[in-house]
């Protein structure tokens, strides 16, 4: 009998439609893999089925659900908890200071009566110690941990943590589905290994799992079944034993990454080069650089790629000068200032942030504000002079906003809209138009397609390309998907532990560029 | 447009304020309470207090939030009046002069207090709120033994230290109230008061369409964008700061030749938050204001304190209508700021 069946589920988010008609079902005790790439709807899917709040507070979602053989809505956790639903989220959900007794007991603390509590009720009971850290060592053995439960959580491996929000679900007498969002991606490889037998453990005990992952092999490794979303449907759901890794990767991305990138450009190594970094530092926390050195000609487009965290988007937030930098940087020979994102600006080097909405954008201004502002302040454009005055001319504007909405596909309502109510794929257009306004030689641009859709992707690596071609603009585009770095660029530069470890041109073999993200020594990959 | 959108464009708490001031406008009819003095007493009330309330806008553009040390710029508007009146000034003259002294005072308070709300991001509206608080207790000392010998100033016995009041009259009292007033029916219109804050207004808002305001505001909407831009964040703010305290100081001046009195030693205190709950039942928000809100929240918060004192005195006993303003501006200052964002008006 199926423990979960979740019937043509969608949700739509202010007019997105983010899941439409996915089903999925789950077995009592199985281990059911579910993966997608990013956006495909994974975490959508599983906000529903834990009753998050941000899926009510957005106006619900369509479909039903039966748990357990009854019907099934989830208002919120608590009561998918009540159900005898828990999840470990990606990110943990500990509080550092408790000890992992009292994490594991959260708000399910064993509890004595006293002569307070008669009175004044159940809530003034008195903790009983010794059963709670008898349930978290009972728990913690489940998972074959080995750990003293009064230890404090600050202070732990992350693995270890890991461990602990779940010993926290299985303490919970009436566990029937765990649902494990990405629970592998913190952990070293040991860590992972031990944690997989655990799952298989906690699957013959008879609770049922949800994995969700992005690493094929796990998934292959441990589920009895699969299933497989691609921009918010169902592509397919199917025993594990009857797919091979290469088969969920090609449903996972639905498409032949096109071979026919765009035309390669050729540059001769010995010019001079337009952009020159040497030994670049960048302080910026959880991004830091350590010594970059490279060299970008005019008209080039590079790419920059890499695993997350080891350096890649420091690059770009460096040359701007946003987090505090050393080394140099030189533009045309010259030596350009450090730190400070104004004289960047006026050395005609231009910025799209990875941070759309926090650096990209002004989310309550409108759309021709957000487009002209870097323009009015740098380069005084739009402006008109009445005696000492500098009056900011909104005519102008407006229709210069008009122009680019039209010229970059911009879905608005028109240029007065507040940019917070754009889809990404529009906010991120309206940042590109402002970059466009400002006709840079030199565009800086970071994760330009991270969480827009397909369309607007190929508009916005369409519309780079464009730029680069015709007006000659060097671009230096940051991206964590390498699909888009080698559809664009002219060479990529592979990033890891805040260095270049290697430049590739786009068509090298996947496996060069696996080895070189994954920091291996190069030595006879790069012909 | 649909009711809907018009509600939606007028607000909850206008709304409500509105018809609260129509409700009593009509009781005050009922009650043959004479409207012609109502209307003047609007009318005025709103020159004297509109200027403070702009002071907020430039604060609240720069992003530091509701400037709560109006009293910083107020304590120099009084003393650039105290000189004037020691010098025995009238008339224009002592309007100017006033000025004169009190403006570039504010500039230098404003800048200096704006280096420290640099050091304190976040806490601005706290920070300042204490500051205000220090300031009128540290002048509270200053009125005691600043050298101003004049005898319309010092206390009659002894002959040192100024008074709690000071009257207006023979210096600029009424200045501003009277230039090119007319009467509608029995309705003097205080044409020179209105004037005025028009000027200021205006000037606020070209500023604000010029490439130095729009670059203030930007770096009160966002700092992260702002830097990106090459915006540099902390002068911006210092603008902000230095602009709210000057037209503070500027507008106690205002005030007080309307009211005729200086008010010294703890007055400044009680300025900040009438001001501050005007610009908010205007409409603005703690990132947002435009001079719009500060016409319609002065003029609805000053109307009804207008209206209701009459009303309300006939109706109930005592003092029931101060106690009503207090209800009123503080409530809507609490309102406010539980609100996260402001309306799209």
């Amino acid at each position: 009998m199926d423990l979960l069946q979740m019937q043509n589920i969608g949700k739509n988010y202010s007019g997105n439609q983010v899941l439409k008609g996915v089903s999925l079902n789950i077995k009592e005790g199985e281990i059911h893999g579910l993966v997608g790439e990013n956006g495909a709807g994974k975490s959508t899917l599983m906000n529903i089925l834990f009753g998050m709040p941000v899926i009510h507070s957005t106006g619900g979602f369509e479909g039903e659900m039966i748990f357990d053989g009854k019907a099934y809505s989830p208002k919120t956790p608590t009561e998918a908890m009540e159900m005898g639903i828990g999840m470990v989220h990606q990110e943990f959900m500990l509080i550092p200071g408790f000890t992992i007794t009292e994490n594991i007991k959260l708000n399910r603390e064993n509890t004595k009566p006293t002569a307070l509590s008669k009175v004044l009720g159940p809530k003034l009971e008195k903790l009983d110690l010794p059963k709670m850290r008898e349930d978290a060592k009972n728990a913690l053995n489940k998972l074959n941990m080995t750990i003293d439960e009064y230890l404090p959580v600050a202070g732990l491996p992350v693995g270890y943590m890991q461990f602990i929000e779940i010993a926290r679900e299985i303490d919970k007498s009436n566990l029937k589905l765990l649902i494990l969002d990405e629970p592998t991606a913190v952990l070293t490889e040991s860590e992972a290994a031990q944690f997989l037998e655990v799952i298989k453990n906690l699957s013959k005990m008879g609770i049922a799992i949800l994995f969700i992952t992005h690493r094929l092999d796990e998934i292959k490794q441990i589920t009895d079944s699969i299933t497989v979303l691609r921009d918010g449907t169902l592509v397919k759901s199917v025993a594990t034993a009857d797919i091979n890794i290469i088969e969920m990767a090609r449903l996972m991305v639905g498409r032949e990454i096109s071979s026919t990138v765009s035309e390669k450009k050729e540059f001769d190594d010995n010019a001079p080069p337009f952009l020159e970094l040497q030994d670049l530092y960048v302080n910026m926390p959880g991004e830091k650089v350590r010594g970059v050195n490279l060299k970008i000609q005019k008209g080039e487009i590079l790419g920059l790629g890499g695993l997350a965290g080891q350096g890649k988007i420091g690059i770009a937030n460096g040359i701007m000068g946003l987090y505090p930098t050393k080394g140099s940087i030189l533009k045309d020979g010259k030596e350009m200032p450090l730190n400070n994102p104004r004289e960047m600006l006026n050395n005609s080097v231009a910025f799209l942030s990875e941070d759309r909405k926090g650096v990209g954008l002004l989310l309550d201004e409108p759309i021709d504000f957000n487009i002209a502002f870097t323009s009015i302040e740098v380069q005084e454009q739009f402006i008109n002079k009445v005696g000492p005055l500098k009056i900011v001319n909104n005519s102008k504007i407006k229709s210069h906003a008009r122009d680019m909405i039209s010229e970059l596909d911009i879905r608005c309502t028109g240029p007065d809209q507040y940019t917070r109510f754009l889809s990404g794929g529009n906010q991120q257009k309206v940042c590109i138009a402002r970059a466009l306004t400002l006709n840079p030689e030199i565009l800086l641009v970071s994760e330009p397609t991270r969480g827009i859709d397909i369309g607007a992707k190929k508009l916005v690596l369409d519309t780079l390309v464009k730029l680069n071609k015709e007006l000659n603009m060097t671009i230096i585009i940051t991206s964590s998907e390498l699909a888009e770095l080698r559809q664009v660029s002219d060479r990529i530069a592979i990033i890891s532990e805040g260095k270049v470890h290697a430049i590739l041109p786009p068509d090298a073999s996947d496996e060069a560029f696996g080895l070189a993200m994954a920091g291996e020594d190069l030595d006879g990959v790069v012909k | 447009m649909d009711l809907k959108k018009i509600y939606e464009k007028i607000g909850f708490p206008r709304l409500i304020i509105a018809s609260f001031l129509i409700v009593l406008l009509i009781t005050a009819a009922i009650l043959n309470i004479p409207l012609s003095g109502i209307w003047q007493d609007i009318f005025t009330r709103f020159g004297m207090n509109a200027i403070l309330v702009l002071a907020m806008v430039p604060s609240i553009q720069s992003g530091i939030g509701i400037n709560f040390n109006l009293p910083l710029g107020v304590i120099f508007g009084l003393i650039g009046a105290l000189v004037s009146i020691e010098l025995g000034l009238s008339g224009l003259s002592s309007f100017l002069v006033a000025l004169a002294v009190a403006v570039p005072l504010a500039i230098v308070a404003g800048y200096l207090y704006g280096l420290m709300l640099n050091k304190v991001k976040g806490q601005e509206m706290t920070v300042g709120n204490y500051v205000g608080f220090s300031v009128v207790s540290f002048m509270c000392i200053f009125w005691l033994v600043a050298p101003f010998r004049s005898p319309e100033l010092t206390w009659a016995m002894g002959g040192t230290g100024l008074r709690v009041t000071l009257s207006m009259e023979s210096s600029m009292g009424g200045l501003l109230d009277n230039f090119l007033a007319f009467r509608i029916g029995a309705t003097k219109i205080p044409t020179g008061l209105l004037l005025t804050f028009a000027i200021l207004a205006t000037i606020v808002w070209i500023f604000s369409k010029s490439k130095k305001g729009t670059a203030m505001r930007v770096a009160g909407s966002s700092e992260a964008f702002a830097t990106s831009n090459g915006v540099n964040v902390d002068k911006q703010r210092l603008l902000g700061i230095v602009l709210s305290t000057v037209l503070a100081a500027i507008g106690i001046i205002v005030y007080s030749q309307s009211f005729g009195f200086l008010q010294l030693y703890n007055a400044p205190l009680y300025v900040a938050l009438p001001a501050a709950a005007s610009i908010l039942i205007g409409g603005a928000s703690l990132k947002k204001a435009k001079i719009l809100h500060v016409i319609i929240g002065t003029f609805l918060f000053q109307g009804l304190l207008v209206v209701a004192l009459p009303v309300i005195n006939i109706i109930s006993e005592g003092s029931m209508a101060e106690i009503i303003r207090i209800i009123i501006s503080n409530g809507i200052i609490l309102y406010a700021l539980t609100r996260k964002a402001g309306d799209a008006a």
